[in-house]
Order: C-alpha cells, then structure tokens, then sequence
C-alpha cells in the first residue's frame, strides 16, 4: 500500500467506519445517559429567575470572578487549547469542504497561515496542559490512563496536520493520510472517553443551570 | 554543412548522428543547458553533458508497449517541435517499438530480438501499459504474452525505464475492478534497477532528461521511494502552483464559472489533486512550457500517482469523503440507539431491582454492622 | 460483602439518574473545582477536590450503567467498590464537604458536585458509614423531634420569657393562620430574639400566624446525612403540621438547609407538591416591606461598618440573596459587601451536617481563614448573617480566631429597625 492507496482508505473505508463508530458510540451514551431518566421535580420553581439550563449552556463558558486567578494556567492553557482547536476544525477551508460535504452547511475559510498559527497554539497549550496536569497536585490525583489517552488523541490530528501543512517528517500524501487516519481515531474512541465531553457539555451545564435557575440562581 | 562541424564526429556516435542532421553546437549546447536546468545541475555542467552527450555511443533502446493507449508515444513524439527534444532519438537507437518502427510482423520480432542479443546487458529496456496476469490472451504480441515478453526482454536489460501511469502502477487498466488483473514492470521485475516515469502521460521532457542523464552519467538518477527521479517528482503540484497564494489566503473557486474562477484563484475545493501530486507540471509545463491544466482552468488529477483512478472522484475537494457518509451515519446512529434502548432496558430494570431491594431506612440503621 | 455494603451499593444503583451520568460523562479531570472548594484552597491537601469525593460513585455508574463499564468489569478491568473504600471516603464526604455547591458553579463542564455528594452520601449513610456526631443528630431528630435534643417544653419557657417581654401573645398550634413559623434548634438555644423579632413584625404587619407543638423544628439531619427516608420523616412533621393548620405559607427560619429540606427538597420527598407556600423569613420579610406592611424607621439604626455572609443554601442553593441586601440597606447606613459574595459567597465551613460533626472540627476551625480573611479585608467589626448554623460556627471560629466581631441575625436587625407603635 502506497501512500495515495492509504489516503484513500482514509478518506474512504477508514473514514466509513470511523463515521459509524462515532456515530453508534455517541447514540449510545446518549441513550445511557438519558435513559437512565431524571425524576420530575415537585417542588415549584420561582416564577421568574435570571439562570436556566441554556443560560449555563453558554454562560458556563466565561470563568466566573477570581477563579482565572486562582489557576490561570488551567485557563489560559484551556482557551487558548479549546479556541485554537474549533478555529483549526471550523475555519480551515479543506475541514470545512468536508463538512460541506457531509452536512450540505458550509461557511468561509480563514487563510491558511492564520490557521497555522492558531494550531501551533493549541499544541503549546496542549503541552502546557500537560506539564501542568503533572505538576499540580490536585490534576496529578485526578489524573488515570484515560486522560493521557485523551491528550494523545486530541494531539495527534493537530501535530500531524501541522506536519502535513509544513511538508515535514513525511512527505505530504503520506502525512496527510496519517492526518486523517489520526482524526478517525479520534472519532472512534471520542464517545468512550472523556472527549465525550464535547457532547455531554451542553447536556450537564444544561442539568446545572436547570437545577439552579429554578432556584432562581443563574448558575 | 559547409565547415567542419564542431561535434566530435566519430562514426557510430550521437555526435555524428547531429553533425548528419545539421544540428548546430549552438542549439546543442542551447538543449544541454535546458536538460541541465531540468535534472537541477550547476549551469557550468552543460558542456559537459554536451562532451558526453556527443561522444556517447548511440544506446539501443527496446520499446515494449503492453496496456496502453499510445498516449506515451505520442507525448514523446509529439514533444516540443521542431526544437531539439525530437532529437533525442538521434541519441538512442531505438530498435524496437511497434508503433514507431517501419518493420512489422515476424522482421519487426527479429529486430526485437536481434538488438538483445547484440546489446546483451547493455540495452535500455523501456515499457509503456501495463501487463494483464489474469489471462495471457488479454494482450499479446506476436503470439506472445506481455508477462513473457518483459520476462524475456528484462533479462538482458542495463536498465528498464517503466514510462507512464500504466508501467509504473498498473495505471487505467489496473483500476477498480481490475478486469485483467493488471500489474506494474515492477511488480513482475524485481531484479532489474527500474526508473518509473508516472504520468497519463508523462512530461516529454521528463522522459527525455531522465534518458540524457542515464546516457550522459550511465547511471540512473537518485529515485525516490516510489522509483520517481527526485528531481522531476521532489515536490508537489501544489507546492509550486502559480495558484498556491491563493490557498493561502483563503481564495477558492466555488465552480468551474464564478468570479472567483475567472480570478485564476485555488481550484482545491473544484477537487485539484495537486497537493498529493508529485510531478514537474507546474514547472516544466506542457506543449514548450506553454501551459499546465491548472494554468488552463482545471484542477489536477493526480495522473501520475499510483491507483489515481479510484482515489476518489476528480472534482471531489481532496478533505471530502471518497464514498458517501450520509448513509453509513445514519445506519450506524441507527445502531446506536438500538443498542442504546438495549443498555437503558437493561439499566431500567438494575435500578428497579435496587428500588425494590431498598428497605426503608430508620434510625437503628444509622450503625454499621460490626464484622 | 457485608449486609451494609450491598445496602450501600444498592442505593448508589438506586440513586444514579440522568444528571449524574451527565456530569460523569462530561468530567474532563481539570481540577477547577479544587480551586472552588475552601477545604482545598486552605489546606492546599488534593484530596478534598470535590470530584474526588465522589469517586466511588463514578465507578458504581461505570461499572453498573455504562456498557464499556460493564464489558470492562467482565473482563476484570473495574475496580469494586469496597467497605475499607467507603471507610477511607467517609471524612471526605461529610467532613470536609459542606455542600455549599461553590464548585457546582465553577466546574467548566457544569457538574453540579453538590447534586452528586447529596447522592453519594445516600449511599454512605446506608453503607453505614455515617459521621459519629451526624449519626447521633439523626437518631436525636427523629426521637426527639430536634438534633439538639430540644423539647417542646423548651420552646414552651422560651415562649413565656417572649410574652413577657414583648407583651404581646404567641400564638400555638392556631388553625387557619398565614403562617406556620418553623425554628432551629439554635435559634431556641441560643438566639431566642429571632422568634421575638419575628412575632413583632408579623403583628405589625397585620398577619396571623402560629407555632405548631409537633413541628416547631425545621432542620433536617436527614437531608445531612443524606437518607430521604429519614429526611422524609422529618419533613413530614412539618407538612402534616401545616396541612391541619391549614397554614397558608411555611416560613423556614434563619437556617440554610432547613430551607432546602422544606422548600426544595420537601415535595420530592413526599412526593407531592404541597398545599401550601414554603418562604425563607427574607422573603416574607421582603415581601411585606414590598406590599407597605413592614414600617421601618427613616433613621438607621445601624451606623457601624458591616457585611453580610450569605448562607450558602439561602443564597447560592436557593436564590435568596437580593433580599437581604435590601433589607440590610434600609437598617444599615455603611452595609459593605465581601469580595466574593451573594451566590459566589464562601461557606463559613461549618455547613452540610459539618457543624454536628465534632471530628470535623480542626477542618472546621482551618477552613474559616478563607472568611476571616474576607472580613479583615473589609475592616468591619459586625457581621450579619440569616443562618443560625453559619452564625454559630461563626461565632466559635471567631472566638478561636479570638477575633473581636460581633454576630447579628438579619431578622432582628430588621425587626429593630420597625416604627415604635
């Protein structure tokens, strides 16, 4: 197998199953999570609130006061990571062609050199995640397997598609298939890790501010 | 022809083949200078590839065509003319080649076999089309199956310059579903040093200099994994498209007749394959450096990589899936919750059984047995 | 496995719902809510990270509700749940946390960490691995009818001691009032001036009301310690005392988790909403004044630099926290508020079932840095509240501190603040 023969496995049979796997791993844990029910609550909520489940959905995204300094390298690390990465997936033109294609949604591009930048970012961050996830005592604790896992899954599709862009290591055909294999990984296996969050966000920031704002707190 | 001409002239060399045909040593030198831009050698080295160009015996040169359609003989006939690229021939001899040579039947075979066994080991063996393994009557020549013809005329070979698409990779006929069962020269060669000139067709210009350079060094050029000369397939379309700054930027045509197009900006998302593509097209250019079909309006098809005809559709973006998703995304969802009505019929009924098991707590609860 | 372990394991299976898989799920390992939690942030010890409290809950749902778990557990891969585990846990869970639900705001993903230790201690509690002191509150509640051990006779001298000093009589067990006034055992020990204060207003704003001889405790050790059977029971009492005095509206006192237990919590216990409203004392204090029924003086009768400290299940856990600022700003001329405050306020660490659990106390005592700190800063020297437990963990911690700041409730401030008649 050449290296044009495994760009299109990757972007063909690999990326089928990868599609599938996703697809059935994260219905499933949907249907775990939900499935599992929520009892309705008899207690009357205030009639007016200033907090709701989708106010936390978003709201939940802006540090509340202080906590940036309490642990300023979780955050900035963790906004620089997380902007760096939607930019590089959303606003590169081939990523968005294949969304275009596969959703019939499609947006502009950002130039490429920006991109780039952007993913060279997300990996520093990655790398200042990591250092810090073993020198904080409190993410040392926490931390299992599961989390190195989901580092080198997250990483890999920044570092190869940084290699692939730069023509470096491989040659490009090469990269860019390793690029898009990495990617697949990342699918298969986002349901069954802590990646999971990517979708269980919204649902567990929407059960926190649903819990508070009843309340009449804006969580 | 009024003076005495400036090639050295001794009987049976290329030399004097050009001092026949009236060749200048201006427009000679004119062609080694070009030929050494092309291979990437100092300037300084075209009289020397002029000296040893000139002095050089004519090398006998055996053209096998298999499955193919002609393409690569015509690319290299039809290369450049009039300039001195035709000329090229009056390097070699070339001593057999179906298409171009005046002999046929059993004479043409005799020539064939005749050149093998008066350059035993020296000739230059070079194949166009690939060769069908599923069953030797699908191409023959002469009675004889491509599989043994190579087999045969391989051995006493120098070298073999595998020549476009089909040669090198299987090319067309080897496509999916590969109807007879096609293969490459180096899928059946394995003990002979190959040069793969890929290509549907190959520059002409390529297939000369990779020629001149094994005449001129007598020795074959520094390849590339894929038995590619480096320095014709180094580097992708894409890297050296006129076009590139507008990837860049962010600049893409949307269809083949926008503004956008007519601006002469990137043709990725139209479907070009250049930035997987290791070829010299937007360097040399084709019909005397006139053009290449990017410059023309049309993305590249990636023709000289290996099994480029079922790399998924040529006006399909290269970061788009080769097959539909759409289906398999909703089989798969599907899938899912099937499992996932499974799993939560299952954990409805665990938690039912723990609500049932419960026993209602009271006070004298409160301490642990002891064990 | 012993008898109490399986009773144990089966409530965390009974327990797992929709959110808790949710916030599971979505757990990204960061640490925030480290960051959130006084315990950790005073101790600097990792160990009090909120989501590790909970750890052995995760692996009940990996394990019992998630198909990777499961496979994983067949295999051999899921590490059982075990009583030296719960044992180690139990300090975790009810000593240094007091369910203020400061890291349920922080956590990135949104987990509400207080949701989940209110699940997990259900299965602590059933496992049998309940604090000594909080164990011991819960038999005396559900004996006694208060954690304290207070009787009705109690409540009955107190009411004498208010009669004659207010001159004014307190109702008991009336029917067909507006409200059902609900006390702590605190306030009936020790701060006795919240009933009067409560009495006044009330008469003056022209509103019946009534105490009930059978439920005149609102606190609830059952939500503590985490058994809704036992939180049931206690409220109960309540509702049942409401309903056949067919009181209008239950006004929970200046306790924070009383609140909880009787407003948010109570009709899910007894599965049924009620009949009637459930108010914390500042929003009926709030509402009067809002209706023209609370006539306080122009005059302010506090002139002294103070701030308030939300009780963490008033404000935070229940959205009671504009109220007390309003009310505070018509007694109070110099009210400053604290760095972090209303529902981002600190806990005063003693929140929970934390303050009826003497083991806790050192943590108790090292924690209240985090509030000494916030009090210094402001430079006042009193400090109001609307939380009899925040006030007297407060008041011991202060007196550890030896920190010379004087405690008031808000109630009282405001019933000072009334028009003579």
């Amino acid at each position: 197998m050449n290296s044009l023969d495994l760009l299109t496995f990757a972007r063909g049979t690999a990326l089928n199953a990868a599609l599938a796997v996703c697809a059935f791993g994260i219905l499933l844990r949907l249907f775990e999570i939900f499935g599992l029910g929520r009892k309705a609550d008899l207690s009357p909520a205030r009639p007016t609130t200033p907090g709701s489940g989708w106010r936390t959905m978003y709201a939940r995204s802006i540090p509340p006061p202080g906590m940036v300094r309490r642990d300023p390298v979780t955050y900035i690390a963790g906004y620089v990571f997380h902007i760096g990465l939607f930019i590089t997936i959303l606003l590169f033109a081939p990523h968005i062609e294949l969304i275009r294609e596969v959703t019939s949604l499609g947006w502009p591009s950002l130039p490429s050199a920006l991109v780039d930048a952007l993913a060279v970012a997300s990996i520093i961050a990655l790398l200042v995640l990591l250092a810090h996830r073993f020198s904080n005592p409190v993410k040392r604790l926490l931390t299992t397997g599961g989390d190195y896992l989901a580092w080198v899954l997250t990483l890999l599709p920044l570092l190869t598609g940084y290699l692939a862009y730069h023509h470096l290591l491989f040659e490009y055909t090469f990269m860019l298939a390793l690029h898009i294999l990495s990617v697949e990984l990342l699918l298969m296996l986002l349901p069954f890790t802590k990646l999971f969050h990517v979708v269980s966000v919204f649902i567990s920031r929407w059960y926190n501010g649903d819990i508070s704002g009843r309340k009449g707190v804006a969580s | 022809m009024k003076t005495a001409h400036p090639f050295t002239s001794e009987p049976g060399t290329v030399g004097e083949g050009l001092a026949q045909r009236g060749v200048s040593r201006r427009n000679f030198l004119k062609y080694c200078s070009t030929l050494a831009s092309l291979l990437a050698l100092p300037a300084g080295m075209a009289p020397v590839l002029a000296a040893a160009i000139a002095t050089a015996r004519r090398q006998s040169v055996i053209w096998l065509s298999f499955q193919e359609c002609t393409g690569c003989t015509e690319s290299i006939t039809r290369s450049h003319s009039p300039t001195l690229e035709n000329l090229i021939f009056d390097l070699i001899s070339l001593d057999y080649h179906h298409t171009l040579q005046a002999a046929s039947a059993e004479a043409a075979e005799q020539a064939r076999e005749q050149a093998m066994h008066d350059n035993v080991g020296k000739y230059l063996l070079i194949v166009d089309g690939s060769i069908p393994l599923g069953n030797p009557g699908y191409s023959t020549i002469a009675g004889i199956s491509n599989h043994a013809m190579l087999l045969d005329s391989a051995r006493g070979a120098a070298v073999i310059v595998a020549v476009g698409t089909c040669a090198t990779y299987g090319g067309i006929p080897k496509a999916d579903p590969n109807p007879t069962g096609a293969v490459s020269v180096s899928d059946i060669v394995k003990d002979k040093p190959i040069i793969n000139i890929p290509g549907c067709p190959p520059i002409p210009v390529v297939m000369t200099g990779v020629l001149a350079h094994f005449l001129t060094f007598g020795k074959i050029p520094e390849l590339d994994g894929l038995g590619r000369p480096k320095v014709f397939y180094g580097e992708t379309i894409h890297d050296r498209c006129y076009r590139r700054p507008f990837y860049d930027q962010g600049k893409f045509a949307q269809s083949f007749d926008d503004e956008a197009a007519r601006r002469g900006w990137c043709l990725f998302k139209l479907g070009c394959k250049g930035p997987v593509t290791y070829n010299a097209c937007a360097t040399t250019k084709w019909n005397d450096g006139t053009s290449f079909p990017i410059q023309s309006g049309h993305g590249c098809i990636g023709c000289s990589e290996p099994n480029f005809w079922d790399a998924g559709g040529f006006y399909q973006a290269l970061s788009m899936p080769i097959t539909p998703v759409q289906g398999t995304l909703a089989a798969a969802a599907a899938a899912g919750a099937a499992a996932g009505v499974a799993v939560t019929w299952h954990n409805r009924s665990k938690k039912s059984a723990a609500r049932a098991a419960h026993q209602k707590m009271t006070v004298d609860d409160l301490k642990r047995e002891e064990q | 496995m012993t008898a109490t372990l399986a009773k144990g394991i089966n409530a965390f299976k009974e327990v797992m719902d929709a959110p808790i898989a949710s916030f599971f799920s979505s757990c990204v390992h960061c640490g925030l809510c480290a960051e959130a939690c006084l315990f950790y942030t005073e101790s600097g010890d990792a160990r009090f990270t909120p989501i590790h409290k909970i750890e052995p809950l995760r692996r009940i749902w990996q394990q019992e509700y998630t198909l990777l778990g499961k496979l994983g557990s067949m295999v051999g891969f899921g590490k059982e749940v075990t009583d030296a585990e719960l044992a180690e846990w139990e300090s975790l869970v009810y000593d240094s946390c007091t369910m203020c639900g400061r890291c349920a705001m922080v956590c990135p993903v949104g987990n509400d960490l207080t949701y989940m230790i209110r699940k997990m201690r259900e299965g602590m509690v059933a496992a049998g691995h309940a604090p000594e002191g909080l164990v011991t509150a819960t038999q005396r509640a559900i004996s006694s009818g208060s954690p304290a051990g207070v009787k009705w006779v109690t409540v009955q001298a107190q009411i004498r001691r208010l009669e004659k000093q207010h001159g004014y009589t307190v109702p008991v067990d009336q029917v067909d009032v507006d409200y059902l006034v609900l006390m702590s055992s605190w306030e009936i020990l020790n701060f006795p001036e919240y009933l009067g204060a409560v009495g006044r207003i009330l008469n003056q704003a022209g509103k019946t009301w009534t105490l009930a001889s059978d439920a005149y405790e609102a606190t609830n050790s059952g939500i503590q310690i985490g058994s809704s059977d036992l939180a049931r029971e206690l409220v109960s009492r309540i509702v049942s005392a409401a309903e056949r005095l067919k009181a209008r509206c239950v006004i929970s006192p200046e306790c924070g988790h009383a609140y909880t237990a009787i407003r948010w919590d109570g009709p899910n216990l007894m599965g049924r909403p009620f009949g009637f409203e459930v108010k914390h004392i500042l929003e009926v204090l709030d509402n009067l004044r809002r209706a023209g029924k609370l006539k306080l003086k122009n005059q302010k009768s506090l002139t002294q630099p103070l701030t308030y400290h939300d009780p963490c299940q008033i404000s935070r856990r229940g959205g009671v926290y504009e109220q007390p600022r309003t009310l505070l700003n018509a007694c109070a001329s110099d009210f400053r508020e604290m760095a972090d405050t209303g529902v981002m306020n600190w806990c005063c660490g003693g929140g929970g079932g934390v303050s009826a659990n003497e083991r806790a106390e050192p943590l108790r005592m090292n924690v209240f840095k985090k509030k000494k700190s916030q009090i210094e800063a402001l430079g006042v020297k009193t400090l109001v509240t609307a939380c009899a437990n925040c006030r007297v963990v407060m008041e011991e911690a202060l007196e550890h501190y030896g920190m010379d700041v004087e405690m008031l409730g808000l109630t009282e401030v405001v019933a000072d603040q009334l028009e003579e008649n």
